[in-house]
């Protein structure tokens, strides 16, 4: 009884153990001062001004093969 | 697209840029501390701004070759762009100096040579708003601006190299040596200064685009109320 007591414990805190291990690993977004964060962010918002860009281009092409 | 080959190269460099040049590793210096990253950034501005004014002084020697209005609408929108990027060159210039140099303006011989520079390519395009007449719009802003580009070479580029600057390649200070540019950062330098050059050559030539397609239309009114 006693024996099995013990493994249950060490089984539920390695657990836990492995639990806290694993949220505070979580992922690169949320680790050391969030930076990648902020390379999302900036990522975003330049493949936003790429796309207009893109779509611009592309409106400008369909303009000129009209006129021709 | 026209000729989209370039504009992927373009995309896939600046986006190299903004992941590489904020999560490469960087040399630890004092003051400049993680800023020295804004190298990525503001000084593309500024050979961006370069390369699209070279251009205009081309299209500009051209016009007053060739006489052909075409010439003309190129140099002004190569202008337009390049003044776009002037600005964001110095609005970045100021952000960075306000945290590093302690002041947004110190009169620095740069900033001041730059500063005129920018005023000269404002006058440029007042000039052109003043002058009705097409063929001599054209030619006297075609002068001016083989004039404008000849002054904003010495003004940005020599002069404050002979006196002592907050630049570096300034006063005896080397520019591009190991102690401001390392081999990890001209790894993303490099490539920042040929995507950020190839973005304004493409916004630019979506301008000139747009300016032919109105030019073609005035040119058709104009041959249809003849």
């Amino acid at each position: 009884m006693r024996k099995l007591s013990l493994t249950l414990l060490l089984l539920i805190s390695t657990t836990i153990y492995c639990q806290a291990q694993a949220t505070q690993m979580a992922d690169e977004m949320r680790s050391n001062g969030k930076i990648y964060v902020v390379v999302a962010v900036l990522a975003t918002i330049f493949a936003g001004i790429l796309i207009y860009l893109v779509m611009l281009d592309r409106k400008i092409t369909r303009l000129e093969k009209q006129r021709k | 697209m026209r000729n989209w080959w370039w504009k992927i190269v373009c995309i896939v460099l600046l986006g190299y840029t903004v992941v590489g040049g904020l999560l490469m590793p960087v040399p630890r210096l004092d003051i400049l501390n993680e800023t020295i990253r804004n190298l990525y950034f503001h000084v593309p501005m500024w050979f961006t701004m370069l390369v699209l004014y070279g251009c205009a002084f081309v299209y500009s020697i051209k016009y007053l070759r060739s006489n052909d209005l075409k010439d003309d609408l190129y140099a002004v929108q190569l202008t337009n762009t390049g003044i776009f990027f002037s600005i964001l060159g110095m609005a970045t210039g100021m952000e960075w100096a306000q945290f590093t140099w302690g002041a947004a303006w110190s009169n620095d011989p740069k900033q001041l040579g730059t500063a005129m520079s920018m005023l000269i390519y404002f006058a440029y395009l007042i000039l052109r708003s003043g002058i009705k007449d097409e063929e001599k719009r054209a030619k006297i802003s075609a002068v001016y601006n083989v004039f404008a580009f000849a002054m904003m070479i010495p003004l940005i580029f020599i002069l404050p190299r002979m006196v002592d600057s907050l630049h570096p390649g300034n006063g005896g200070n080397p520019a591009f040596k190991q102690y401001d540019l390392d081999s990890n950062m001209r790894m993303v330098f490099y490539p920042a200064v040929a995507g950020w050059i190839g973005l304004g050559l493409w916004i630019a030539s979506l301008k000139i685009r747009t300016a032919l397609l109105n030019h073609e239309e005035e040119q058709m009114e104009f041959d249809f109320e003849k």
